[in-house]
C-alpha cells in the first residue's frame, strides 16, 4: 500500500475530491495546513506597517491506495489540483506497512 | 457648549420635554460608543489579548460611572472656581427634578448622565495605547486616578459655562476635541513614555486578528458619535442638525482622505485604513461641528484623514509603542480639529466667533492654541506621573513571558475563541452549583 499526500491550494479541494470519487477512492482525510514553497508569501499593510506573510494557507489531503493504483491516483490528484500558477503545491507517496479498519479489524488492502 | 444661548435666557428656563428626550437618547448613543471602541480596538490586537482589550473599555464603564455618581459630576460641573467645580452635587445630592442645568432648558440629571458617557469613553480611549501588556488592576487604578485628577477638572475648564477658565476665555470645543480626544491622546503618550513597550515592538508583526470586528466597532462609533456631537448642543434645533450633518460630512471626507494617502503610499485601499480614517474624521470634527459649514467640514475631514494617516507612522520613527495609535489618531486628530476652528469657523452656526478665512483674523486661532496647549500639557504630565507611580508600586505591566503567552489567560482566565474540541480539551475542574466534580481522569462528554 501507499500513502499519498497532497499539499495544495484550498480552493482546489472540491475538484480533487470529485476526481478522486470518479476514480473510485472511497475515503480521504483533509487537514488545514500552512506553508510555503517557491511561492514564498505575500505582503500585507496595516496602517502603513508592511508585513511579509511567509506561510500561506494550504490543505493537506491524505489517501491510502493499493500499490498498483498509486501512480494513476497521483496523476488524478495532480491534474485536479493544477492551476498552472506558482503555489499549486506538491504531491508525494510513501510506502505503508499496514492499515486496519477499526470497526471490523480487517487488515491490508481489505481495510481500504 | 454654546455661548449664544447664555445671553438669550437670563431667567431660569423651563424644562423643555423635547430637548430632554433628545438628551437622554443622545446619552444612550454615546454610551454605545464605548463597546464600539472596545470592538474597534479588540479586532486590532492579536488573538491572545482581545479579551483584555475589551475588558479595559468595559471596566471603564463601571468604574467611571461610580466615580461620576460619587463626586465626578460635582467637581466637573458644579460652579466652583475656574479650575475645579464645587462639591454641592457630591453623591448626586441637591439636584432637583425640575431644576435646569445652567441656562439650558434640560434637567441637571439629563445633562449629568449625558456627560457621564463622555467621562466613560475618554479613559477607555487611552487603552488602545497600552494593548497586550497592562495588568487589569493597575489599569483600573490608573483610570480612577486619571479621571479624578485630569478628566473631571479638564471637563470643568472646557465646558462649565459659569467659571470654566478655558470656556470663559473663548476657546471653542463643541463636543470634546480638547477635553476628550487631546486629553486621552496626551494621557496615552504620557503613559507609554513611562511603561515598557510590547515584547517584539518594531521587530515582530502585530497583525490585527479580526478586521471585521474593527469595522463593526468603527460603525458603532460612527453611529454613537451623532449623539456625542449633535447632543453637545444640549438641545434639538437647527444648530444640532448642522452639527449632525458636519459629523457625517467630515467623517466621509476623512475616510476618503486616509484611503487616498494609503493608496498612494502603500498601494492598497485597506479596511483598517477606512475604519481608521472614519474615526480620525469623527475626532477632528468633534470640536468644530458647531462652528464650520458643511463645506468646511469636508476640509476638516480631508486634512484629518491625511494628517492622521501620516501621523500613525511616527511611533516607529520615535520609538514609542503607541500600540493602536491613540496618539496618532486622537491626539493628532483632536489638535487638527481644534486648530482648524481658528481657520474655518464661519460665525454663523452655533458660535459667533469667526476664523481667519471668514474675516475673524488670528484671534480665535490663538485661543484654540491656548486650549490645545493647556489640555495637552496638563494631561501628558499628570498621566506620566501617575503611570510612573503605579509602575513603581503595584507594577503597571505584566511579566514579559505572561504577555508572550497571552494576557487573556493570565489576567482573565479565559480564551476568546474556542476553535476546536481537540485544541481546547476543557475539563470541568469545579463548579459552584454542583458539589460533585467529575472524578479526576474521567472524561466529560461535552
Amino acid at each position: 500500500m501507499k500513502l499519498i499526500t497532497a499539499v495544495v491550494k484550498p480552493h482546489r479541494l472540491d475538484e480533487i475530491k470529485e476526481a478522486l470519487q470518479a476514480f473510485g477512492v472511497h475515503g480521504l482525510t483533509v487537514t488545514e495546513a500552512s506553508g510555503y514553497g517557491r511561492q514564498r508569501g505575500h505582503t500585507e499593510v496595516y496602517r502603513g506597517a508592511e508585513y511579509t506573510v511567509d506561510l500561506v494557507p494550504k490543505i493537506r489531503i491524505e489517501v491510502l491506495a493499493e500499490d498498483d493504483a498509486a501512480e494513476q491516483l497521483i496523476e488524478v490528484v495532480v491534474k485536479a489540483a493544477r492551476t498552472g500558477k506558482i503555489g499549486d503545491g506538491k504531491v508525494w507517496s510513501i510506502p505503508v506497512e499496514t492499515a486496519v479498519r477499526v470497526r471490523t479489524g480487517e487488515r491490508g488492502p481489505d481495510a481500504l | 457648549m454654546p455661548e449664544g444661548i447664555l445671553t438669550l435666557a437670563a431667567a431660569a428656563p423651563k424644562i423643555d420635554t423635547g430637548n430632554t428626550a433628545f438628551m437622554l437618547l443622545s446619552a444612550a448613543l454615546v454610551l454605545l460608543m464605548t463597546p464600539g471602541l472596545a470592538f474597534f480596538y479588540g479586532g486590532m490586537v492579536r488573538v491572545k489579548s482581545v479579551l483584555n482589550m475589551l475588558m479595559m473599555s468595559f471596566i471603564s464603564i463601571a468604574i467611571i460611572t461610580i466615580l461620576w455618581t460619587l463626586y465626578g459630576f460635582s467637581i466637573a460641573f458644579d460652579t466652583g472656581n475656574g479650575f475645579l467645580g464645587g462639591f454641592d452635587w457630591v453623591g448626586m445630592r441637591n439636584i432637583g427634578l425640575t431644576e435646569p442645568f445652567a441656562t439650558f432648558n434640560i434637567p441637571i440629571y439629563a445633562f449629568a448622565v449625558f456627560q457621564l458617557m463622555f467621562a466613560i469613553i475618554t479613559p477607555a480611549l487611552i487603552s488602545g495605547a497600552l494593548a497586550d501588556r497592562v495588568k487589569i488592576v493597575a489599569w483600573s487604578v490608573y483610570i480612577a486616578l486619571w479621571a479624578t485628577l485630569v478628566y473631571f477638572p479638564v471637563a470643568h475648564w472646557v465646558w462649565e459655562p459659569n467659571t470654566g477658565w478655558l470656556f470663559k476665555l473663548g476657546v471653542i470645543d463643541f463636543a470634546g476635541g480638547t477635553a476628550v480626544h487631546i486629553n486621552a491622546g496626551a494621557a496615552a503618550l504620557g503613559a507609554i513614555l513611562v511603561i515598557r513597550k510590547r515584547v517584539g515592538f518594531k521587530k515582530d508583526p502585530f497583525r490585527p486578528h479580526n478586521l471585521p470586528l474593527v469595522m463593526l466597532g468603527a460603525g458603532l462609533l460612527w453611529f454613537g458619535w451623532f449623539g456625542f456631537n449633535a447632543g453637545s448642543w444640549l438641545g434639538a434645533d437647527g444648530v444640532s442638525a448642522v452639527a449632525f450633518t458636519n459629523t457625517q460630512v467630515a467623517t466621509a471626507a476623512a475616510l476618503l482622505g486616509w484611503l487616498g494617502y494609503e493608496r498612494i503610499k502603500h498601494g492598497a485601499f485597506t479596511t483598517l485604513g477606512a475604519a481608521s480614517g472614519a474615526v480620525a474624521g469623527l475626532v477632528a470634527i468633534t470640536p468644530a461641528c458647531g462652528s464650520v459649514s458643511p463645506l468646511g467640514a469636508i476640509a476638516v475631514g480631508l486634512i484629518a484623514g491625511v494628517g492622521c494617516a501620516a501621523a500613525v507612522g511616527l511611533k516607529y520613527r520615535f520609538g514609542y509603542d503607541d500600540s493602536l495609535d491613540v496618539v496618532g489618531v486622537h491626539m493628532v486628530g483632536g489638535i487638527i480639529g481644534s486648530l482648524l476652528i481658528g481657520l474655518f469657523a464661519t460665525g454663523g452656526v452655533g458660535q459667533t466667533a469667526k476664523g481667519l478665512f471668514y474675516g475673524g483674523g488670528l484671534h480665535q486661532l490663538g485661543l484654540q492654541f491656548v486650549g490645545v496647549g493647556a489640555v495637552l500639557g496638563y494631561s501628558l504630565v499628570v498621566s506620566a506621573i501617575l503611570a510612573f507611580l503605579i509602575d513603581k508600586t503595584i507594577g503597571f505591566t505584566v511579566d514579559e513571558d505572561v504577555e508572550v503567552a497571552g494576557i487573556d489567560q493570565a489576567e482573565h482566565a479565559e480564551t476568546a475563541y474556542d476553535y476546536a474540541g481537540v485544541g481546547s480539551a476543557a475539563r470541568l475542574a469545579s463548579s459552584s452549583d454542583s458539589s460533585e466534580a467529575p472524578a479526576s481522569g474521567k472524561k466529560v462528554d461535552a
